[in-house]
């Protein structure tokens, strides 16, 4: 089990600056892709869309 | 000629089909996502609270199981946009390019933290948060490598032709890796040599391995389940915006 001795704050901010960025990544991964839904979804309200989804309506 | 006689795609150019690609990886992100989280709990508590001390760092070992699995990725992720660039200029493979645009920034934020979590790892056990050797040199060129081929991605609007051109540049990159790989064995180096991928196996006791290999495979699955997500959005984008250009030039006909 951990200690609390010698560099626990060189431990303690290695984990939380890994969290932060990964955390980080991760918001910017799913914000991207729902952004990128959206505007497909503007898209296809507006009437475009693909010829191939056209014919499967 | 007969619908018989017509060649039919193999399963591999079938799932290499973006459409395809659509339809069958979206049964993959909630398995990826449960299996991440709970190889990170697991990873997590065993780094914590059933790890021993390192007989001569202390409980700055537990630094390592953050730092390993970064650096590992750093240098996986590159191997995969590598085999992507390949698949672009050999093969024209569909998703190739649509791969190494997806996990260029994944690349790049593994290997700031290698860096990162390295230098907090550095100064207690060697005394300073840097040093210009091989090892942390390289990895330092492969996230400039990284974040050139991120703002290639961006300054091209022709991403078929963008995807040629940044095939060659990751080509080019990739002489890099084995740089790192060896610069701890080929340079005098403050890092210490390779002691999980080595010929005679890993060189650490199980208590100390079995949580470095649960945070690897956590930060792997990680890495899987955000590229996934990514290559799925990129050709999403690349459809939204040829949609855009069909109803722009349309309109202009009218």
């Amino acid at each position: 089990m951990i200690g609390d001795g010698a560099h626990i704050e060189f431990i303690a901010w290695a984990y939380v600056g890994v969290a932060v960025l990964t955390v980080a990544l991760v918001a910017y991964v799913v914000w991207d892709s729902v952004r990128v839904d959206a505007r497909l979804k503007a898209l296809d309200k507006a009437g475009i869309r693909r010829r191939s989804d056209e014919s499967k309506r | 000629m007969s619908v018989d006689t017509v060649k039919q795609p193999n399963w591999f150019s079938r799932l290499a089909h973006p459409g395809q690609f659509l339809a069958w990886s979206r049964y993959l992100i909630w398995p990826l996502a449960i299996a991440t989280g709970l190889s990170f709990a697991i990873g997590l508590w065993f780094a914590f609270f059933n790890s021993p001390e390192d007989y001569q760092m202390g409980d700055m070992v537990r630094v390592m199981y953050v730092h390993v699995p970064n650096a590992w990725l750093s240098q996986l992720v590159y191997g995969v946009m590598a085999v992507s660039a390949l698949g672009t200029l050999v093969w024209r493979h569909p998703l190739a390019d649509v791969a190494n645009k997806a996990a260029a920034p994944l690349g790049a934020v593994f290997t700031a933290l290698a860096l990162y979590t390295g230098s907090l790892w550095g100064r207690p056990t060697w005394g300073t948060f840097w040093e210009w050797d091989g090892r942390m040199t390289s990895t330092l060129v492969l996230l400039l490598i990284y974040l050139g081929i991120i703002a290639l991605w961006r300054a091209f609007d022709d991403q078929l032709k963008a995807g040629r051109i940044i095939a060659i540049v990751t080509l080019v990159g990739a002489l890099n890796i084995p740089v790192i790989k060896f610069s701890v064995d080929w340079w005098n180096t403050l890092h210490q040599p390779a002691s999980v991928f080595t010929k005679d196996g890993p060189k650490m006791p199980g208590s100390i391995l079995t949580p470095l290999l649960v945070m690897m495979l956590a930060f792997t699955l990680l890495f899987a389940l955000l590229q996934v997500v990514r290559m799925r959005t990129e050709i999403l984008r690349r459809r939204a915006e040829t949609l855009s250009r069909q109803a722009a030039l349309q309109g202009v006909a009218k």
